[in-house]
């Protein structure tokens, strides 16, 4: 059981990028991290709401699950979507790696969630949808 | 997004202002590459001091211009990007392509 929790769901659009990463920040915000811990979770956020609309939904209507957790000086966000899902997740974990490449993506998206946060896991579903869980501990970098 | 452009001869500033993510990513591409439509720019530089937040969205704008420039025998260098955007800037190697100044 989590000590704290907060579940939101907005439509797979661009424009609620912005609007989820500021969320899941404001939330963080209880576990008092340093501005560079802060700005790790809403980039990784970004990048995980950023992948459920253009890969999971494909700019079609869908719907962006966030669930996000506070334990203990841990933060948890998961993000989930019920789009098209990812054949193969290894493939698609690899640096500079994108299936779009006609979008010009940079391929890094889930490379800079790997870094920004303590953990990444990836559980995906072709025709059902993807979710992703990110965790990160609060003050553990001391050299920040 | 707000994009500022000045040219000076073969050189292109833009300082860019404000999130560059997915959302952003078209507007700002479709700007900068309407200016670069101008083939006798050869030097573009993006001035990301107003930039509070990119992700890798917005490397990906970055990189395409850079291959832009590079097709037509030019450069780009970065400016002023804040810690955390400079550490996407380095884990993607984007610093092996282009110039960085003003860190």
């Amino acid at each position: 059981m989590a000590q704290n929790e907060m579940h939101i769901s907005f439509s797979g659009l661009s424009q609620n990028e912005g609007f989820a990463r500021m969320v899941a920040g404001s939330f963080a915000m209880q576990l008092n991290p340093t501005i560079e811990e802060l700005s790790d979770i809403r980039t990784a956020v970004s990048e995980a709401v950023t992948n459920a609309i253009i890969h999971g939904y494909e700019n079609k209507p869908g719907t962006v699950y966030m669930d996000c957790y506070l334990n203990d000086n841990e933060f948890t966000a998961v993000i989930r979507d019920e789009g098209s899902g990812i054949e193969d997740i290894s493939l698609a974990r690899q640096p500079f790696y994108t299936s779009k490449p006609e979008l010009e993506r940079s391929g890094m998206g889930f490379t800079v969630m790997e870094a920004f946060m303590d953990t990444l896991e990836v559980a995906s579903e072709p025709g059902k949808g993807t979710v992703v869980t990110l965790k990160k501990k609060i003050g553990q970098d001391q050299s920040q | 997004m707000e994009l500022n452009g000045t040219r000076n001869g073969k050189t292109l500033n833009i300082a860019l202002k404000g999130e560059l993510d997915h959302h952003s990513a078209e507007y700002t591409r479709n700007w900068i590459d309407a200016v670069l439509k101008d083939k006798s720019i050869k030097e573009l530089v993006i001035d990301m001091k107003g930039v509070t937040f990119m992700d890798s969205s917005g490397l990906g704008v970055i990189l395409g211009r850079y291959r832009t420039l590079k097709e037509r025998g030019g450069r780009l260098s970065i400016k002023n990007a804040n810690k955390s955007i400079d550490r996407i800037f380095r884990m993607s190697g984007i610093y092996t392509l282009v110039d960085c100044t003003g860190m």
